[in-house]
C-alpha cells in the first residue's frame, strides 16, 4: 500500500504526458478491481466492462440528464455499479471455472446492447456528452479541474481512499478467506467457510471498485464511449492484471502503465499497434506467468530467505 | 446419541453407493467403519460431514435433524472430517492452514473485513495449539506443499482440529504411510478419541481391531454387520466377505 501511494504520487513527474498517468491510475483501478476477484478469488471474469461502464454511465447520466453535482454522480456511478455486480454476481458464482467466464461475458453483452439500445439516456453509439465538470467545489473548497496537476490528484485523492479501504480487507481475516476460497473450494466449504457469501461479497466489492474506476473516468473524459462496455474492455482489466502480477496490490498499476506505455509508443508508428500488444503479452504470460511485479516481487523474497 | 443416521440412502443415477443405512454413534465412543473397496464407506462419510447430500434419510446430530444443510452448517455444529487424499490449501503455510480452520468457525473473525488478521491473535494460538497436538509446531510456517506426506496427513488432523470438534470423522488417515508413520498416527487417533467422539474409516481391518469401541462393517452399499470388535471377528458373514478376503491377500 505505502509502495502503491509513492508510486501514483510521482507518477505525474515521471510519465511522458499528463493523460497517459491520468490513464495509468484510472485503468490501474479498474484492473485492480477486476485483480480482486481473479488474483485474490480465483474467479476469472470476461465481464468487468459492465461494471466500469455502469460506473461511468450512472455518473455520466446523473451529470448530464439530472444536473446532479459532480461528488454525488461520483457516488451514483459506485452505487449503480454495486447494484449491477449484486446481480451479475449473484447469477455467475453458480457456475464455475470457464463456465463462469462464459457467464459473467454474456451478462456484460446484454448490458452492451442494453446501453446500445437506451439512446435516450446514453447517447447510443454517439456516446453520452455533456457532462463537462470545470470547476470542482465541496463546500467551500473549489478546485479548478481543467488544470491537469489538479485534476490528476483529484483523482488520485480518490483512488487512494478507494486502495487503502481494499487494502484493509486484504489484510483482514476476510482476505485470507477470499485466499482460501482461491487455493481448495471444496476445503474452504469443509472448513465451515459459507464459499458463495464470499464470492458474492467478493464480486460486489470488485464491482464497486470498477464502477469508481469508471466515474472518474467519465468525469475525467467528460465523456462516455460506447465502448466502455464493450468486452474488449473487460479484455482491458484481464491483460493489465495479468501483466502486472494477478494477486499482487501493485500488479495491477504496473500492467495498466506497461499496457499504455506501449500502446502510447507503438501508435505512434503503426495503426496495428495492437498486434505488438498482443505479442509482448504472450511473451510476458509465458515467460512471466506470475506478471512482472509477481515475478520481482518472488525474486525479492527469494533473495532475502 | 451423538449422532444417528436414519435409513440413509444415496444413489447416483440408477447406481446405489449407499442403501438404507441406519445406525447410532454414542458420544464419546470411537466407532469404526470397514468394508472393501467400493463399499460405500466414503460416500457414507460425504454424507455425513454434508459435502453431498442424501436421495432419502435423515441425519440427527445432537438431537438436530441436519439432514440437507449446506457443508460449512455441518461444519459450524462441530462435525469435522479428514481426508482420505490429501485436501489442504497447498500454497500456504501449515500455521495458515489451520488458522483459516480456526477463522472459519469464528464468528467474530470469519467475516471481518476491517481489522488486521492480527487482531485476532486468539485464533493464531488455537492454530499453534492443534499444531503442537499432532507433532508440526516446529514446521508451522513451512508451505504444505513442501512437507513430507506423513506431515501432509498429520496436518489434515490438526486442520479438522481447529474448532474443537465434537465429532470427528478420519477417512483412512493412515493412507499411504509408512509402518512407522502408522503406528504413530494410530497413537494419535487413540489420544484424540479419549477427548472426544470418533468416527474413523480404515481400509486395513487389523488395524482398528485393537482400537475402535464399535465397529461397522459396509458392503455393496449395505450394512452388513456392527458390534464390538470381538463380535465383528466372530459374525459369520463378515468372515465370508472381508476377512476371508483378507488372508489371502492384504488386510
Amino acid at each position: 500500500m505505502p509502495i502503491v501511494a509513492a508510486v501514483l504520487a510521482l507518477l505525474p513527474w515521471v510519465a511522458p504526458s499528463q493523460a497517459l498517468s491520468v490513464n495509468i491510475l484510472l485503468y490501474g483501478l479498474f484492473a485492480t478491481g477486476f485483480n480482486l476477484l481473479f488474483g485474490y478469488t480465483g474467479l476469472l471474469s470476461f465481464g468487468h466492462a459492465a461494471f466500469f461502464g455502469a460506473g461511468a454511465y450512472g455518473a455520466g447520466i446523473a451529470l448530464a440528464h439530472y444536473g446532479v453535482g459532480w461528488f454525488g454522480a461520483i457516488f451514483i456511478g459506485v452505487g449503480v455499479a454495486g447494484m449491477l455486480a449484486l446481480l451479475i454476481g449473484a447469477v455467475s458464482i453458480r457456475s464455475r471455472g470457464i463456465y463462469f467466464s462464459m457467464v459473467t461475458l454474456a451478462l456484460a453483452q446484454l448490458v452492451y446492447y442494453a446501453a446500445f439500445q437506451a439512446t435516450d439516456w446514453t447517447g447510443g453509439e454517439n456516446g453520452l456528452r455533456g457532462l463537462t465538470v470545470s470547476v470542482l467545489s465541496l463546500g467551500p473548497i473549489s478546485l479548478n479541474f481543467l488544470d491537469p496537476t489538479t485534476k490528476y490528484y483529484v483523482l488520485f485523492a480518490f483512488v487512494m481512499f478507494a486502495l487503502w479501504l481494499l487494502s484493509r480487507m486484504l489484510n483482514a481475516p476476510f482476505g485470507a478467506a477470499m485466499e482460501a476460497v482461491r487455493e481448495n473450494e471444496s476445503r474452504a466449504r469443509a472448513c465451515g467457510f459459507d464459499v458463495r457469501l464470499i464470492k458474492l461479497i467478493a464480486f460486489v466489492v470488485s464491482g464497486l471498485v470498477c464502477g469508481l474506476a469508471g466515474s472518474l473516468n467519465a468525469l475525467h473524459l467528460s465523456i462516455v464511449p460506447i465502448d466502455t462496455l464493450y468486452y474488449q474492455t473487460s479484455g482491458l482489466a484481464v491483460m493489465m492484471a495479468l501483466l502486472g502480477g494477478a494477486g499482487t496490490f501493485l500488479g495491477p498499476f504496473i500492467g495498466a502503465a506497461i499496457f499504455l506505455l506501449i500502446e502510447d509508443i507503438f501508435s505512434l508508428w503503426t495503426p496495428h499497434w495492437q498486434l505488438f500488444v498482443g505479442i509482448i503479452f504472450m511473451l510476458a504470460v509465458l515467460f512471466m506467468p506470475r506478471g512482472v511485479w509477481g515475478t520481482l516481487a518472488g525474486w525479492y523474497r527469494e533473495r532475502r530467505a | 446419541m451423538i449422532l444417528s443416521v436414519d435409513c440413509l440412502v444415496k444413489e447416483y443415477g440408477g447406481f446405489v453407493a449407499l442403501a438404507d443405512v441406519t445406525a447410532e454413534f454414542p458420544r464419546g465412543q470411537m466407532t469404526a467403519i470397514i468394508g472393501p473397496n467400493g463399499a460405500g464407506k466414503s460416500t457414507f462419510f460425504s454424507l455425513l460431514s454434508g459435502a453431498i447430500a442424501p436421495s432419502a434419510g435423515r441425519i440427527i446430530f445432537e438431537g438436530a435433524n441436519i439432514t440437507g444443510l449446506p457443508q460449512f452448517r455441518f461444519a459450524r455444529q462441530g462435525i469435522a472430517r479428514s481426508y482420505q487424499i490429501t485436501n489442504l490449501f497447498p500454497r500456504l503455510t501449515a500455521h495458515e492452514n489451520v488458522r483459516l480452520a480456526c477463522q472459519a468457525l469464528s464468528a467474530s473473525a470469519r467475516g471481518d473485513l476491517w481489522h488486521d488478521r492480527s487482531y485476532h491473535y486468539g485464533l493464531a494460538e488455537t492454530a499453534d495449539a492443534c499444531l503442537e497436538q499432532v507433532g508440526l509446531l516446529p514446521r508451522r510456517l513451512i508451505e504444505v506443499s513442501r512437507l513430507a506426506h506423513g506431515e501432509q496427513r498429520a496436518l489434515e488432523i490438526a486442520v479438522a482440529l481447529a474448532g474443537s470438534p465434537r465429532l470427528l470423522l478420519l477417512d483412512e488417515p493412515t493412507a499411504g504411510m509408512s509402518p512407522e508413520e502408522t503406528k504413530q498416527m494410530m497413537d494419535l487417533i487413540a489420544r484424540l478419541a479419549t477427548e472426544r467422539t470418533v468416527l474413523l474409516v480404515e481400509h486395513k481391518m487389523k488395524l482398528v481391531m485393537g482400537l475402535a469401541d464399535r465397529i461397522l462393517v459396509l458392503h455393496h452399499g449395505r450394512l452388513l454387520a456392527s458390534g464390538t470388535p470381538d463380535e465383528i471377528r466372530a459374525d459369520t458373514q463378515v468372515r465370508r466377505v472381508y476377512l476371508g478376503e483378507g488372508r489371502s491377500g492384504r488386510g
